[in-house]
């Protein structure tokens, strides 16, 4: 694996709620319970699980747009938790982030032009006619022409305003991207232009993505490795390939299963995720899966699984793969 | 690539712009058009009042007071015989300067107040919005009176007093918008771009709240047209003889049973500019709120 750009190490953050009346009772939203992760500089990470597992959070705390209760994250070596508030602006340079949805993402009363722009006012790069140049040059990057500057986000379709948020992500030019379900929103058949751009993006700039995902093919195409998380933990991590032969945990191969493959010869035996998530607030004792999971022992009601490192970048939490 | 950029329309954007959107929202209520045109005759009558007045509201004729309407004297003359015709239109530019000038200080401050209680949250926004609903529980006249009372009657604290009873509503209708603007993403992509908070909140949290907060703006100013009225009434607003419409009312209920004119027309001026801006203010909302929310 080459040189880490960003190391990320029992990540925690809860979220007191007020629930109840009249008598509110406060409870805790175990967002994300101690994450752990690492993304190579030049690579694509992707980090999956279904609607409410914390990933989002993830992508968000390691930014600092939420404040983490704990842990560590080092940027190219530089603690980005610790950073004051001179060195966080430094940072926010080189660490940004596209978001989901297209029509929040865009300041509605603010021309193309002047969304792009003001980055680079803001942190002082440029002279007014440069920075004009440079916003141009992104939008044809992200294949936009240059009378886009003087519209205004409404007028455009969900994937030429994605485009925009990824050139606005640009204009400070950043090493690390978080990309939060940067597709999800798009149609399908944007959904690929949109991650070729991305692809293309990531080789001339030798960025580096940390994809957030529910979609494992999109994961699986776009990333080198990943991480499957569960109710605020990652169950397990590795390299795509590997990962998708052989996964380790049962949720990640019921996932695996469950994500389409273009072969109408293929026949699986569909194992099916029973159920819902459980609550966050209330994360069922022992490992958190096990009400759902087929494979469920005794052991796994009573103690969560000891994270379980297997070489290769690998890694799982499950009693079934204990060394 | 399918994505054509010939199918993004070329014509002008008529949501974009605050001051576009209020433009569309009034086109789409006739009522707006008309408080809009009432209101500006009557900013108009009152600009002109020099050109216009036929006579110097303060010259006194002994000889013909008391009049009723008649060709010299349209609206009639007052008990030191000045011309009440005159007098209306001068107040109206004095009614007109402490009503924006109080309602224009108090949407800077209230709408500052509430734009950063809203931005920042928390225990601050908590403790802001007690201390505004403490200022909004007292009515409006009560807290005039107060503040002329203890700071004597005289123009600038005419303002003030006016000015500190609408601080409170434009704080909450600033900051409730604020509160759902904060939290979309371009706000959060603003952070992760290292914007600075103050930068956040007047470039791109203001535009996106200004049209309610203009809304308002017209509605209050009523109100404090109405205010200062009032207060000028029961003797607190600005010292005679300068013409005011409330201190027109108050000099002519001395003789509203022999010459009922002399109330009557503050009276229907009064009526005339609350009744515009009200038609301009609800006109506005009803075009505004139910888009608004969807942050076109």
């Amino acid at each position: 694996m080459p040189e880490p750009m960003l190391e990320v190490a029992g990540l925690r953050k809860f979220f007191e709620v007020k629930r109840g009346f009249p008598r509110a009772t406060t409870v805790t939203v175990r967002a994300l319970d101690g994450i752990s992760f690492t993304v190579g500089a030049g690579q694509s990470f992707g980090l999956v699980g279904e609607s409410g597992c914390g990933k989002s959070t993830a992508g968000r705390a390691v930014l600092r747009l939420i404040e983490p209760d704990e842990g560590r994250v080092a940027f190219k070596g530089e603690d980005v938790l610790a950073a004051g508030k001179e060195r966080l602006r430094a940072l926010r340079r080189k660490m940004q982030i596209v978001f989901q949805d297209p029509y929040a993402s865009l300041n509605p009363r603010r021309m193309i032009g002047k969304a792009l722009t003001e980055p680079m006012r803001v942190h002082g790069v440029g002279a007014p006619g440069e920075r004009v140049a440079r916003a141009e040059l992104l939008l044809a990057e992200v294949g936009l022409p240059k009378n886009a500057m003087t519209r205004y986000p409404h007028e455009f379709s969900g994937g030429q305003r994605q485009r925009i948020g990824i050139a606005r992500a640009l204009t400070l030019e950043p090493e690390l991207i978080v990309a939060d379900e940067p597709v999800s929103a798009l149609d399908v058949s944007i959904q690929s232009q949109i991650l070729l751009l991305l692809q293309g993006l990531q080789e001339r700039r030798r960025l580096s993505f940390i994809f957030i995902s529910h979609d494992l093919g999109v994961v699986r195409y776009f990333c080198q490795s990943m991480a499957v998380m569960y109710l605020g933990r990652i169950v397990e991590t590795g390299p795509i390939p590997a990962i998708f032969k052989e996964p380790l945990h049962p949720y990640t191969k019921m996932l695996r299963d469950a994500s389409p493959v273009p072969d109408p010869t293929r026949k699986v035996a569909m194992l099916r995720i029973e159920g819902e998530v459980p609550s966050a607030v209330n994360p069922p004792a022992g490992c958190h899966f096990h009400t759902r999971c087929p494979h469920a022992m005794e052991i796994c009601r009573k103690a969560y699984p000891e994270w379980t490192p297997l070489g290769d970048g690998r890694g799982v939490a499950c009693h079934l793969h204990k060394v | 690539m399918t994505e054509s950029i010939a199918a993004v329309p070329v014509e002008r954007p008529a949501a974009a712009h605050w001051l576009l959107q209020l433009r569309r929202a009034f086109n789409a209520n006739a009522t707006s058009w008309v408080g809009l045109v009432v209101f500006l005759v009557i900013v108009a009558l009152a600009l002109l009042a020099p050109l216009i007045a036929p006579y110097d509201p303060l010259d006194q004729d002994i000889i013909s007071r008391l009049e009723g309407p008649s060709a010299a004297h349209w609206f009639g003359t007052d008990s030191y015989g000045r011309d009440t015709l005159s007098r209306l239109l001068w107040g109206a530019r004095l009614s007109l300067v402490i009503g924006s000038v109080s309602i224009l200080s108090a949407m800077l401050i209230g709408g500052t107040i509430g734009i950063v209680s809203g931005y920042v949250g928390g225990k601050f926004d908590l403790v802001v919005m007690q201390a505004m609903d403490v200022l909004l529980s007292f009515p409006s006249l009560i807290m005039g009176l107060m503040v002329v009372a203890m700071l004597g009657p005289s123009m600038g604290n005419l303002i003030i007093a006016i000015a500190l009873t609408a601080i409170a509503p434009f704080a909450r209708i600033a900051r409730a918008p604020t509160i759902a603007v904060k939290e979309r993403d371009y706000i959060e992509a603003c952070r992760a771009l290292g914007y600075s908070d103050l930068r956040i909140m007047a470039v791109h949290i203001l535009p996106n709240i200004m049209a309610e907060i203009l809304v308002m703006g017209s509605l209050w100013l009523a109100t404090a047209i109405r205010t200062e009225a009032s207060l000028s009434f029961i003797g607190l607003g600005v010292r005679p003889p300068v013409a005011t419409w409330g201190g027109m009312i108050r000099e002519g209920f001395e003789n509203i049973l022999d010459s009922a004119w002399l109330s009557i027309f503050p009276s229907l001026a009064i009526l005339l500019v609350v009744f515009s801006l009200n038609m301009l203010g609800d006109g506005l909302r009803d075009a505004i709120d139910p888009k608004l929310r969807g942050g076109e």
